[in-house]
């Protein structure tokens, strides 16, 4: 079942104050099915980030669609309604990135509980999100304590952990493995291979794909430049 | 020979009652409106009167614009016909219109007074004038006028229960004495003039007209009979009147009457009933009417007070 | 869903193909279907030959929170009194989903009637406390007061909703009765805000509720609104010149410049790819 179909797909950055435009990507073609772990590549710059952060529409793509196949039906990434996304980011579509945006005075454990709590009631969040962080191996003495203290390595076992206690139909990845320990990338692996096996579609960037190479089914390679397209790699 | 009684002008220049016809007119239309929406406080011209703003001009003129030869007049002021105030009304009234004048209550067909409703009970065909010094009950929370008319326009009064609020909060009970604030025929707040919370009950289904005006601020607003006056409440606190229990009167040996306190020297006080008409019916051994509060301080209607 | 596989095919339905950019905020919703909480369509407020707010739409969806960011005198605040409906404007309408009457427009509500949407469902906290405080009164009768004019009359009943009230918006309840100038900033925005949800409203509207305050207590004040918000699942409108706080609550926001809005969208959207040159210029020259 095809999960995401891709269109044309293209973003220009307009910087008004140089009168520029800068090309990100230009023309993406590409499917996504369900369950199916799609790899994209390309040099530095040529719009990797950019993409997932497109399909989650942090940026607005310039031209374009990316039909998803919501549980509410299709519905255009590329021009859904502000409260659609909404919708969506908070129960189908997950977006794991390298940054982390906890909010101050918010502890590690409870930053992780709160997009459960939707779902669950306070304490069983916080029982769950206590599972995760131990699983991604965040000591239990920095539980209570603020995020915005800890090691680049120590935030992002947050923000895995945040990102992937929610069930969803599709999870942007960008190099959420970066900065990781070994014993915390096992543990984002075997997650990542358990969703899959869920039926989880996932898309993402890796700076060391061999890390997750036996999950990888498919290579999307961007090419820079302005005629940039891509290539799809079936047999990997 | 001539004498210099030439020069005194006629009195005939003079109404009947002091006030020209129109004024009069404009009071009883006034009245009128007052009467038809209850406790709702209606505008008049206040004329000029032989005395000054705030000596009770407000209800002398509402007196002398339903004063008539067969009527009986009451002055009372804090309680007391014989005080300078009340003197010099009664002894205007009486001449301006040639009404008789009383101090006993029950023959009274109009009782003006300041501060008190007699402590027994008024009939149908007796009129309560009460004077006013301040006729907004909002004055305390809201000094705009004009805001406060469209808070009474809105029955907009939650800030009157915040004031009671407040009170229980940093007193643990009520603080209000004098002009104890009532909701009129379940609409219109009204300060009830100055009588003391003792005489608020007094005015709830009462079979009496009951007037007040205030001559400074140029409203008045009425009571009609048989009308529901409440006093503002919260369900699990309820409006109490004072409490003179043990208060003894030392001219009467009687309790439960509205008291006046009279301090001694030494710390000490004695009390009297500060309704005097009643207290020399009650030295003369003369027959009372049926009154308010009985000797065990049991409101004379069942329901109104809750003990 | 023969739309949903013409939509697979590549034919075009969508009548949106190159949008202009300050209208993408109109595109229909196609997953979320219940009806927005709150829709104000047309507002235009003059002072004099200034207009203060002119032309602008504003829709929330029930538990959405909408961020208005601009620069002082861009109009967000004079949005938000017109959603309070303490200012009537010079046109405009707006609906809101509280009576089985939905077309009804609140702007022609005469004044008590006004009043009352007011009481029941809108709460507000104002950045000046002596705006929504009365500081002669008690902090618990500040609270009080939303219920005693919704028609409480039961003593021991208001001092228990204020007390809770109070502790949703984690006020030290040790100083409940005490005097709001006598309490810090922060107190008395969180008196405010106890104050705005005593009667549980649908719609809390949010003016600078965090400007003035220390930053740690400016956090703080953050974090139980959050908290608010996900538990009670009330839509705010929260008007803040600080991108930061815009950033922790809003799911949306609208970025409003001399009156007008000039961009609306995802706040991650608005912050990291603005598509106008004036959102741009204001979220680079964010610190």
């Amino acid at each position: 079942m095809i999960i995401l179909q891709v269109r044309n797909f293209s973003k220009t950055f307009t910087i008004h104050h140089i009168g520029r435009q800068v090309e990100a990507f230009q023309n993406l073609n590409f499917t996504l099915h369900k369950g199916e772990f799609v790899l994209v590549s390309g040099a530095n710059g040529a719009g990797k980030s950019t993409l997932l952060r497109c399909l989650y529409r942090t940026y607005w793509p310039t031209e374009g669609k990316a039909i998803y196949r919501s549980c509410y039906g299709l519905i255009d990434l590329a021009h859904a309604a502000d409260i659609d996304m909404v919708r969506l980011r908070s129960e189908e579509i997950g977006h794991v990135t390298q940054f982390l945006h906890a909010r101050p005075r918010v502890s590690a454990l409870e930053w992780v509980a709160e997009p459960l709590l939707h779902t669950m009631a306070y304490e069983d969040a916080l029982e769950l999100a206590r599972t995760w962080l131990r699983d991604f191996g965040l000591k239990a003495e920095l539980w209570h304590a603020y995020p915005s203290t800890f090691s680049g390595g120590e935030q992002q076992k947050v923000n895995l952990a945040r990102a992937l206690a929610v069930p969803r139909r599709l999870l942007l990845l960008d190099e959420p493995t970066a900065s990781l320990d070994a014993l915390a990338r096992k543990a984002l692996v075997d997650r990542l291979a358990q969703l899959k096996a869920q039926g989880v579609a996932m898309i993402g960037v890796f700076h060391h794909p061999e890390d997750v190479a036996h999950l990888i089914d498919r290579e999307i390679q961007i090419l820079a430049g302005p005629d940039g397209h891509i290539e799809m790699d079936e047999d990997r | 020979m001539q004498t210099l009684d030439i020069l005194v002008p006629e009195t005939s220049g003079y109404s009947y009652a002091f006030l020209d016809e129109f004024a009069k007119r404009e009071l009883r239309r006034r009245m009128l409106k007052a009467i038809a929406i209850p406790g709702y406080q209606v505008p008049y011209a206040s004329r000029e009167l032989p005395i000054a703003r705030g000596w009770g001009t407000g209800g002398l003129q509402v007196t002398l614009s339903l004063v008539g030869p067969s009527d009986v007049v009451k002055v009372i002021d804090q309680g007391a016909d014989d005080s300078v105030n009340a003197a010099n009304l009664r002894r205007f009234i009486v001449r301006m219109s040639g009404a008789q004048t009383t101090t006993d209550t029950t023959l009274a067909t109009l009782i003006q007074s300041r501060h008190r409703i007699p402590e027994e009970v008024l009939h149908e065909q007796q009129t309560l004038i009460l004077q006013v010094p301040d006729p907004e009950p909002l004055r305390a929370i809201e000094s705009n006028i004009s805001k406060a008319r469209e808070m009474h326009g809105d029955a907009d009064y939650g800030l009157m229960w915040l004031t009671l609020y407040e009170q229980l909060v940093r007193y643990k009970r009520v603080t209000l004495g004098a002009s104890y604030p009532v909701t009129v025929h379940g609409r219109y707040v009204m300060s009830p003039s100055p009588i003391p919370r003792w005489d608020v009950p007094k005015l709830h289904q009462a079979p009496f007209l009951t007037v007040l005006s205030a001559g400074r601020e140029k409203r008045l607003y009425a009571v009609p009979p048989y009308t529901d006056v409440r006093p503002l409440e919260f369900d699990d606190v309820p409006f109490r009147v004072e409490n003179q229990r043990n208060w003894l009167c030392f001219r009467t040996g009687e309790h439960n009457k509205f008291m006046n306190e009279i301090p001694l020297a030494g710390g000490n006080a004695i009390y009297e009933i500060s309704d005097s008409g009643y207290v020399n019916k009650r030295i003369l051994k003369q027959p009372v009417g049926n009154t308010f509060f009985d000797d065990n301080a049991k409101f004379y209607k069942e329901g109104v007070l809750h003990d | 869903m023969t739309k949903n596989v013409a939509l697979l095919n590549g034919v075009n339905t969508h009548p949106f193909q190159s949008l202009d950019l300050h209208h993408r905020h109109l595109l229909p919703a196609q997953i979320v279907t219940t009806k927005p909480l709150l829709q104000a369509t047309g507002l235009v407020k003059k002072y004099g030959v200034i207009h203060a707010v002119s032309n602008v739409d504003v829709l929330v969806y029930p538990g959405e929170v909408l961020g208005i960011v601009g620069e002082s005198g861009s109009g967000k605040s004079t949005v938000l009194r017109l959603l309070h409906l303490e200012d009537q404007p010079d046109a405009g309408k707006f609906y809101f989903d509280v009576s089985n009457d939905q077309s009804l427009n609140l702007f022609e509500l005469d004044r008590a009637a006004k009043r009352l949407v007011r009481v029941f469902n809108i709460g507000m906290v104002y950045q000046h406390p002596h705006l929504g405080l009365r500081m002669k009164n008690t902090s618990s009768g500040n609270v009080a007061e939303r219920l005693i004019v919704a028609g409480n009359r039961n003593y021991a009943e208001l001092r228990l909703a204020a007390r809770k009230s109070l502790q949703v918006s984690e006020f030290p309840l040790a100083r409940m009765d005490d005097l709001p100038s006598r309490l810090s900033g922060g107190m008395q925005q969180r008196v405010q805000l106890a104050k705005a949800i005593a009667l549980k409203p649908k719609l809390l509207l949010l003016d600078e509720p965090t400007t003035g305050l220390d930053v740690s207590v400016q956090a703080l004040v953050l974090d139980t609104l959050k908290r608010l918000q996900r538990e009670s699942g009330v839509s705010m409108v929260i008007v803040s010149h600080d991108l930061g706080v815009i950033k922790m609550l809003a799911d949306r926001v609208m970025v409003m410049r001399n009156g007008r809005v000039v961009e609306c969208g995802l706040t991650d959207q608005v912050l990291e790819d603005p598509q106008d040159a004036y959102t741009q210029q204001l979220v680079h020259a964010k610190l």
